[in-house]
């Protein structure tokens, strides 16, 4: 069954192309993306039911077996973000269509956003199942490349402005990860993941914690770390809201996977695990703090994106496998949640006909629906119980008492602050904007088109189902962490047998 | 290749003129800074591989061909910055159009810390005097 491996990369870049040829044609290019999107979270799924009873799955791209040639490896944690990232696009892009015709211009630039969202789309599987270097580099430029044109789609000023930022930023991160590449080929002589595992064990200490240093610093802008993060809340929140959405959900979650990828599989032992932790730290309160003193919605979520990236990090900080299976769920329903509330607040910017605190009121009144859209979410974000917010943070809390260092204490207080301040950030939204008399310029009463509403409602069910899944989840993310601090097992699938 | 004193020099010329170019506030520098990176960095790439006969099975002795590995990576680089500096210019070319220049704007957190300044509201960050 490993012919399913490549078919998430290869089957969003032939639909690009084939949306690409029907320009001018929505209705064409949105059946062929729903279609190419749906088989992939099929395929997805059939990725993770195979590698969780049958060990991780390798293909190699044109024959040329592992250290010469490059693999595609799907082990459980690929498998596992590849069903959640497909499973967002897929919800976003019903989302998209269905903002597209609530408003009613069908051409204008949308015959550029069906092929664009299939790369963005291919870029991020093709990241999450490179088990080469290189192939993870190019996986990041194709999904930054969609990214840049979805970021300025349409080339108003605004976005423009923000598209600036972004590019540059993100460019140089590319560089410094390029420059890592150079060096590590020039110190190992390969870049296949699996066989650097016993190479990288040869180098001097000094050489190894340099290049691990590069390549945490490169993966460390693309997952908005603090203090790399800046360039996330002034360029996210200008984009179209299914686009902020998607790439909220996933394109910082891509570099947390290469983060948690090299620090396990290339650098283990926990050298940089001080640092990782004092960073997420950092991000936690840092982000925010920034959070609280927003006053648009869109912009308070950016913060609160990056300041959850500090709990993801604490896991992987941690290196034990309760840290990392912890992060590993936390991933999963951080991609969920954070998906949800944007496009929620796509729905609110639809209804109350602005995303700035000072303009909202009163929408519990003018649309209870949107108020459970968003509030559920919301509670979740701030790791109410049940929700999977709770249970990702209890995890990590258990895994931080477990590790019983004094960082590791003050991450948990760290962590809990973050947790109360986050339920303050979104109280505040929800007294604002949905409790308040509405404002005298509330827009006239306005159906929600209904494919806007019920895909945010799905993506709802299915932030509240993770709760009922836990169980299972977290078995899955035990059983990913063991894999990725065995390292044996990797490196065993990937040259098909002991070394 | 055995690193050798010229190539060295130059890929560290390269990076400190581009990241000196990436610092500049006019887009147009940017770009040029962020070829110049590019290049640095190939350049870097291409010194982390053997040099030598073409590596053509039957061309040359297998023992004194070149290592092709970071020569196709330089290839992929190439197209990729390639494709970035197009859309940079265009980027740049659209910011012409839309402002009249192709600067870097401020940050929209530091354009409302101004604002604050300047109305003399004090930016809520440090205590009022």
């Amino acid at each position: 069954m490993t012919w399913l491996v490549p078919l998430p990369v290869v089957m969003p870049l032939i639909g690009a192309a084939l949306t690409l040829m029907m320009a001018g044609r929505p209705r064409a290019q949105r059946t062929v993306s729903l279609t190419v999107l749906t088989a992939t979270v099929i395929v997805s799924a059939a990725l993770l039911w195979l590698t969780t009873t049958g060990g991780s799955m390798v293909v190699t791209v044109g024959g040329w077996a592992a250290p010469l040639g490059i693999v595609l490896v799907a082990d459980q944690l690929a498998a596992l973000m590849l069903v959640v990232s497909a499973t967002m696009t897929v919800c976003v892009l019903v989302y998209s269509i269905g903002q597209g015709m609530a408003d009613g211009h069908e051409e204008t630039p949308l015959s550029v956003y069906h092929p664009t969202y299939l790369v963005l789309t291919a870029g991020v599987t093709n990241a999450f199942l490179a088990g080469d270097l290189f192939n993870l580099y190019v996986g990041f430029e194709i999904l930054l490349v969609a990214s840049y044109v979805l970021l300025t789609l349409g080339g108003t000023e605004n976005r423009i402005r923000a598209g600036i930022t972004y590019v540059v930023v993100s460019l140089l991160s590319s560089v410094i990860f390029l420059t890592a590449i150079g060096l590590i080929y020039a110190a190992t002589g390969t870049l296949t993941m699996a066989h650097l595992v016993e190479r990288l064990d040869e180098l001097p200490d000094g050489l190894r914690l340099m290049l691990q240093g590069m390549l945490l610093l490169a993966f460390g802008i693309k997952a908005a770390v603090f203090p790399l993060s800046s360039w996330l809340p002034d360029s996210y929140p200008t984009a179209p809201a299914p686009v902020t959405a998607v790439f909220a959900g996933l394109l910082t979650k891509v570099g947390v996977y290469a983060i948690i990828r090299t620090e396990t599989l290339l650098f283990p032992g926990g050298r940089a695990a001080v640092v990782l932790l004092i960073l997420a730290l950092l991000t936690m309160v840092v982000g925010i703090l920034g959070a609280v003193a927003q006053s648009d919605i869109k912009r308070l979520l950016s913060f609160t994106l990056v300041s959850h990236i500090g709990y993801l990090l604490f896991g992987v900080g941690l290196t034990t496998q309760l840290g990392l299976s912890s992060a590993i769920f936390y991933v999963v329903h951080h991609i969920t949640i954070q998906t949800t509330l944007f496009l929620a607040t796509g729905l609110i910017e639809k209804r109350g006909g602005s995303t700035a605190l000072d303009r909202l009121g009163g929408l519990a009144r003018l649309s209870p629906v949107l108020a459970v859209l968003f509030l559920v979410p919301a509670l979740n974000l701030a790791g109410i119980p049940p929700f999977s917010g709770f249970i990702g943070k209890l995890g990590l809390v258990q895994a931080g008492a477990a590790d019983g260092g004094v960082l590791a204490w003050l991450l948990i207080a760290g962590g809990l602050a973050t947790s109360l301040l986050t339920l303050y950030a979104v109280a505040r939204v929800w007294n604002l904007a949905f409790w308040r008399v509405p404002p005298a310029s509330a827009p006239a009463r306005s159906p929600l088109p209904p494919l806007m509403v019920g895909s945010t409602l799905a993506l709802v069910v299915l932030g509240v189902g993770l709760t009922v899944v836990a169980g299972p989840l977290f078995e899955i993310g035990d059983q990913a962490a063991g894999g990725l601090l065995e390292r044996s097992g990797y490196v065993e699938a990937v040259f098909g047998g002991p070394r | 290749m055995t690193p050798n004193l010229v190539y060295v020099v130059i890929v560290g010329v390269l990076f400190a003129a581009g990241v000196a170019m990436l610092l500049e506030r006019s887009l147009t520098r940017v770009l040029m800074g962020m070829i110049l990176l590019g290049n640095g960095v190939n350049l870097l790439i291409l010194l982390g591989g053997k040099a030598g006969a073409p590596p053509i099975v039957g061309a040359a002795n297998e023992r004194d061909m070149a290592d092709p590995l970071p020569q196709i990576m330089i290839l992929t680089a190439i197209v990729i910055t390639l494709g970035m500096t197009a859309f940079l210019l265009a980027l740049a070319y659209r910011s012409w159009a839309m402002a009249g220049h192709d600067e870097v704007q401020d940050d929209v957190e530091d354009q409302r810390i101004m604002r604050l300044a300047e109305t003399d509201q004090g930016s809520g960050t440090e205590d009022d005097r």
